[in-house]
C-alpha cells in the first residue's frame, strides 16, 4: 500500500519488533503490499467490528461486565501476530473511507475510541506502562505534599478512590482540556484550570490523545484522497463502506407529497414513535415548539415524505394559533424550516435524527419536549403516559424494564409491538422514521412471509467466519456482504 | 412587571443615531475586541450580525477600522447587535472564500442565563418578566459560576452583563478561553449543569455519594440565599400548591414513615433531600448550546434591548448585592440627559467646551448615567491589558530579551 508523502522506512524492523503490543495508536501506516482480497476482507470484518461496538454502545452500559464479555466474544480467536497486523492494515483501510464527511469521521472515531478503550481496560497494569512509554505519554505527576492537602477533595471527586490510593499511587495533573471527558461528567478534581487524574483514570487522557491525533489524521486523510479513489479497483469499494455503517438514513425523500396534512393528527397515534407523538402533541397544545423540537419533529416529517411547501403550511398554520403571526412566522421562523430542507445557507439536505442521535445528543431541558421519551422521561411519567396511550399493565411493565435496563430503542420496539398488536416487531429499530415505514406497511397489509424465514436463517449463519473466495468472484461476494451490513433487516 | 413608562419603542428611530454618534463607547469596544493587536486581524475578522429596523437580520458584518465600525454602525442604525467569531477571513468576504477554508476559529467563552428557564420555580412571575423578588436567582447564578470558571477552571478574565431584559451573560475573555474547541466548551458547560430534564421531568436534582467539591461550594452559595429568597420572597410553602411542589420532589415512601426518618437515612444514603431541593430552586440554569458553539452569535454589550430601552450594561461583581435590573439606564434616559445640562457645568464651561471640541463624540457617555457602567468595562480591559503585559515580560525574560 502506498500512502503519498508518507515513506518512513521502520529501520532494523523484523517481525516482533512491528507488532510488539497488543494496542497501538496507528501513528504510522502499513508499508506491506496486501491483495486485494485481502484489502476487501480486513475492511469488512473491521467494519462489522465496529458496528458490534456500536450496537454493544447501545444496549449495555458501555465496560460493564456483560459489554466486556459480550465484546470478547466478537473478537475471533487467530495468532496473536496475525491480529495485530490485521488491526493495523484495517484500521488504515477504514480511514481511507471514512474521512470524507464530518459525520462519517464523527461516528469513526467514536467506535475506534470505544474499541480502544475496550482493549486498553483489558491491559494489565504493566502493559499499561509499557504503552504509555512507547508511546512517550508523559504526564505531570502530583508532588506528595499537594496530593496530602487535596487529598479529602481528590477522594471526593474520583470514583473508587481511598486515601491509601492516593498516598500509593500516583496523581497526574493535565490541563482540563486534555480531560474532557472526566470534566464533562465533573468525575474529576479542578483546580485553577488543571484536572487531578488518580492513575487508574489515564485511560480516559489517553483516549483523549487517541481522539486528537485520529481527528488530525483523517483529516490529513481527507486531503490525500483524490490519489487513492482514481485507482479504480478501490473506488467502488470504498464508496460502498461509508455508507455501510449508517444504513438507511432516509435523507432521500420518497413518497413526497403522498401525506396530506389532515392525515397528520391520525397517523400521531398510529404509526409515529413516542418521541413524535409527544412532540407533535406538544405543538398541537402549546402551538409552538423550540428549536430542538423543530429539528427532531420537522426532520422526522420530511422523512416521512412531506414537502417544503406542506412543510411551512404546517408549522405557519400552529405557530399562528399561539403567540406569534403571520409576518413573525415568515421572519424568523420560516428560514429555519427552509434551512431543514437545504434551501438556505451551507444548503446542506439535513438528514432526519436517527435513534442514537436522539438519545445521545441534545437532551431536554425546561421547556423542551424532543428526545428519546424513553430515555429522557421520569419513568412515572412515562407510565401515566403510556396508560393514556391504552397500554396495558403488563405491556407498560415490560417497557419499564427495558428502560430500566437501559434499552430504550428495545423499549420503543415494544411500544410499537403493543400499539400494533404483534409478537415480533420484525426489525431491529434505529430510526425514528423507520419505526414510521414499518409501522405503515404493517397496516397496510402485512410483510412477505417468506422474506421473513430467509432472514432468521441468515442470521444463523457464523458472523465471524470469512471464506477465502476465489479472485474472480471476490468483487461480487464482497459487495454482498456490505450489502448486508447496511440492511440488517 | 418592568416599569419602562420613560421608553417607547416608538422613539428607537429618533434615539439610536443620537446613541450611536454619541454615547456608545466606541473605543473601549475596539479596545475590548483588538485584545492588544497581539493576534494580526482578530478585529477584522470578527463576525458581527445587526438586527435593522422591521426585522431585517443581516450577517458577516466585519470592519476594518474603529472608524469604519463607528460609520458603519451610524448609517445602519442596528436595533439589535450581536458579536460572533473571529473567522478566517474578514467575514464580509465569506463568498469569495474557497467553500471549506471560511471557518471560526476564536470566540469567548460565553454563557446565558434567561429567567424564563426557571418558570417552574418561580411564583412572581412568568416567561419574560422579571421582578426584584426573582432577581436573586441571578445573583446566586452569578457568584456560583463566577467562582468556578475562576477557581475551578482558572480563567481571569470574566465580563458580566446585564442582558437588558430577563438575564445575564458572561464572556470568558481569557486567552485560553477564546481557543476552546466545541467539545471542550461544552465539557464546561455540562460541569456546570446540575439541573437535568425537561417537562416530563419532576426530579430534576440528584446527588450521590460522594458528592464533588463543586456542588459542595454550590451549595454553600445557595444556602446563603436560600432562606432569604425561596421561603420569605418566592414564599414556596405558602401555599398548597407550592408545598405540594416540594413535595413532589421526595421520594413517594419517605412520607409513609416519618417515625423511622433516620434509620431510612441511613438506609437509603439518600440524605440529600434538603440539598436537591434548593438546588432544584435556586442553581443556575444554562443553556449548553450557547456556551457550545464557536461560532454562536451573543447579544453585544452596550447594545440595546429594543423592548426594554435597557441598555446591556457590565456587572461590577463588587456591588453585585444591590445591583438592580430596574436602575439600568435606558436609552431614552441617556439621551434626555445628554441634551440637559448638568448642575457642575457651569463651573467648568471653559474646559468643557474645550475637551469636546478635541474629541467630539468620545466623551459624551461621561454625562450620563451610562458613565458608571463604562467604568466598569474600563476596569475590566485594563485588567487585562496588565496581564498580557505581564504574559510579555514573562516571555521575553525566558528569551533574555532586556
Amino acid at each position: 500500500m502506498q500512502f503519498p508523502g508518507r515513506r518512513k522506512k521502520l529501520i532494523g524492523s523484523s517481525q516482533n519488533d512491528l507488532y510488539d503490543h497488543c494496542l497501538q495508536f496507528y501513528g504510522q501506516p502499513p508499508l506491506e503490499n496486501i491483495s486485494l482480497t485481502e484489502f476487501e476482507t480486513f475492511a469488512v470484518e473491521r467494519l462489522k467490528l465496529l458496528k458490534t461496538v456500536e450496537n454493544l454502545g447501545v444496549s449495555c452500559v458501555k465496560n460493564s461486565e456483560q459489554y466486556t464479555k459480550k465484546l470478547d466474544a466478537e473478537i475471533s480467536r487467530i495468532s496473536e501476530y496475525e491480529k495485530r497486523r490485521k488491526d493495523h492494515i484495517s484500521h488504515f483501510i477504514l480511514r481511507l473511507a471514512y474521512c470524507q464527511t464530518e459525520d462519517l469521521r464523527r461516528w469513526f472515531i467514536q467506535q475506534e475510541m470505544d474499541l480502544f478503550r475496550y482493549r486498553f481496560n483489558d491491559l494489565h497494569s504493566k502493559h499499561k506502562t509499557d504503552f504509555l512509554h512507547k508511546n512517550n505519554l508523559k504526564y505531570e505527576t502530583v508532588s506528595a505534599e499537594e496530593k496530602k492537602s487535596l487529598q479529602d477533595k481528590l477522594i471526593a471527586s474520583s470514583y473508587g478512590l481511598s486515601g491509601t490510593k492516593v498516598e500509593e499511587h500516583d496523581v497526574y495533573k493535565v490541563p482540563f482540556q486534555d480531560a474532557l471527558d472526566l470534566v464533562r461528567t465533573r468525575k474529576v478534581y479542578l483546580l485553577a484550570g488543571n484536572a487531578y487524574i488518580p492513575h487508574h483514570e489515564i485511560v480516559t487522557i489517553v483516549l483523549n490523545d487517541f481522539r486528537t491525533r485520529l481527528s488530525k489524521a483523517l483529516a490529513m486523510t481527507a486531503r490525500s484522497l483524490p490519489a487513492v479513489q482514481s485507482d479504480e479497483r478501490l473506488q467502488p469499494l470504498l464508496s460502498h463502506l461509508s455508507h455501510a455503517y449508517v444504513g438507511q438514513d432516509y435523507s432521500i425523500q420518497k413518497n413526497i407529497g403522498k401525506i396530506s396534512l389532515e392525515q397528520i393528527d391520525a397517523l400521531s397515534g398510529k404509526s409515529f414513535p413516542l418521541c413524535m407523538r409527544h412532540l407533535h402533541k406538544a405543538l398541537r397544545e402549546n402551538h409552538h415548539l423550540r428549536h430542538g423540537g423543530r429539528m427532531q419533529y420537522g426532520l422526522f416529517l420530511k422523512g416521512i415524505g412531506l414537502s417544503l411547501e406542506q412543510a411551512l403550511q404546517f408549522w405557519r398554520s400552529e405557530f399562528v394559533k399561539g403567540k406569534v403571526d403571520a409576518d413573525k412566522f415568515d421572519k424568523a421562523y420560516a428560514y429555519s424550516v427552509r434551512h431543514m430542507f437545504g434551501k438556505e445557507g451551507k444548503r446542506t439536505d439535513y438528514t432526519p435524527y436517527s435513534c442514537m442521535k436522539v438519545i445521545l445528543s441534545n437532551p431536554p431541558s425546561q421547556g423542551d419536549y424532543h428526545g428519546c421519551p424513553f430515555r429522557h422521561s421520569d419513568p412515572e411519567l412515562l407510565k401515566q403516559k403510556l396508560q393514556n396511550y391504552k397500554v396495558s399493565p403488563s405491556g407498560t411493565n415490560q417497557i419499564l424494564e427495558l428502560v430500566k435496563g437501559m434499552h430504550y430503542q428495545l423499549a420503543c420496539q415494544k411500544y410499537f409491538e403493543l400499539t400494533h398488536n404483534v409478537e415480533d416487531a420484525g426489525f431491529s429499530l434505529n430510526h425514528p422514521n423507520q419505526y414510521f415505514t414499518e409501522s405503515q406497511k404493517l397496516l397496510s397489509g402485512g410483510r412477505d412471509i417468506k422474506k421473513e424465514v430467509d432472514m432468521s436463517q441468515r442470521s444463523q449463519e457464523n458472523p465471524a467466519s470469512v471464506t477465502r473466495p476465489s479472485q474472480a468472484n471476490s468483487k461480487q461476494i464482497f459487495l454482498d456482504e456490505i450489502q448486508e451490513l447496511s440492511d440488517p433487516s | 412587571m418592568m416599569p419602562t413608562s420613560d421608553y417607547d419603542p416608538a422613539c428607537l428611530p429618533d434615539l439610536l443615531p443620537l446613541y450611536y454618534r454619541r454615547l456608545f463607547p466606541f473605543s473601549q469596544y475596539y479596545r475590548w475586541l483588538s485584545y492588544g493587536g497581539v493576534s494580526k486581524n482578530y478585529f477584522q475578522n470578527r463576525e458581527f450580525s445587526f438586527t435593522l429596523k422591521d426585522d431585517i437580520y443581516v450577517r458577516y458584518q466585519s470592519f476594518t477600522t474603529q472608524n469604519e465600525l463607528e460609520k458603519e454602525m451610524q448609517k445602519m442604525v442596528p436595533y439589535k447587535i450581536d458579536i460572533g467569531a473571529v473567522y478566517s477571513h474578514r467575514p464580509s468576504q465569506h463568498n469569495a472564500v474557497k467553500s471549506g477554508t471560511f471557518q471560526a476559529l476564536e470566540k469567548e467563552l460565553v454563557f446565558d442565563i434567561d429567567m424564563t428557564d426557571y418558570d417552574d420555580v418561580r411564583r412572581c412571575c412568568s416567561a419574560a418578566d422579571i421582578c426584584s423578588k426573582c432577581w436573586t436567582l441571578m445573583t446566586i447564578a452569578i457568584r456560583i459560576l463566577d467562582r468556578a470558571l475562576r477557581e475551578d477552571f482558572g480563567f481571569h478574565h470574566l465580563l458580566w452583563v446585564y442582558s437588558g431584559r430577563r438575564g445575564v451573560h458572561c464572556w470568558v475573555c481569557d486567552d485560553a478561553a477564546r481557543k476552546l474547541s466545541v467539545a471542550a466548551r461544552s465539557a464546561v458547560a455540562e460541569y456546570l449543569s446540575l439541573i437535568k430534564g425537561g417537562e416530563e421531568t419532576v426530579r430534576k436534582v440528584v446527588l450521590s455519594d460522594p458528592i464533588h467539591p463543586f456542588i459542595n461550594h454550590s451549595l454553600s452559595v445557595v444556602e446563603r440565599y436560600f432562606c432569604q429568597y425561596a421561603i420569605v420572597e418566592q414564599d414556596i410553602l405558602g401555599s398548597k400548591e407550592s408545598v405540594d411542589k416540594v413535595l413532589a420532589l421526595l421520594p413517594e415512601d419517605i412520607l409513609s414513615f416519618p417515625v423511622v426518618l433516620s434509620q431510612y437515612h441511613i438506609k437509603k444514603g439518600g440524605q440529600y433531600f434538603d440539598k436537591e431541593i434548593m438546588l432544584q430552586y435556586c442553581y443556575p440554569r444554562l443553556d449548553v448550546n450557547v456556551s457550545k458553539g464557536v461560532n454562536h452569535l451573543l447579544k453585544s454589550p452596550f447594545s440595546i434591548h429594543p423592548k426594554t430601552g435597557r441598555i446591556s450594561v457590565p456587572i461590577d461583581l463588587k456591588e453585585l448585592n444591590t445591583f438592580d435590573p430596574f436602575e439600568v439606564p435606558t436609552i431614552s434616559l441617556i439621551c434626555e440627559e445628554l441634551e440637559r445640562p448638568r448642575a457642575d457645568e457651569a463651573e467648568d464651561d471653559d474646559v468643557k467646551d474645550k475637551e469636546n471640541e478635541q474629541e467630539a463624540g468620545e466623551r459624551h457617555y461621561k454625562r450620563t448615567s451610562l458613565a458608571k457602567y463604562v467604568k466598569v468595562f474600563d476596569r475590566f480591559l485594563e485588567a487585562m491589558a496588565r496581564s498580557r503585559k505581564g504574559e510579555m515580560l514573562q516571555k521575553s525574560d525566558l528569551q533574555k530579551d532586556f
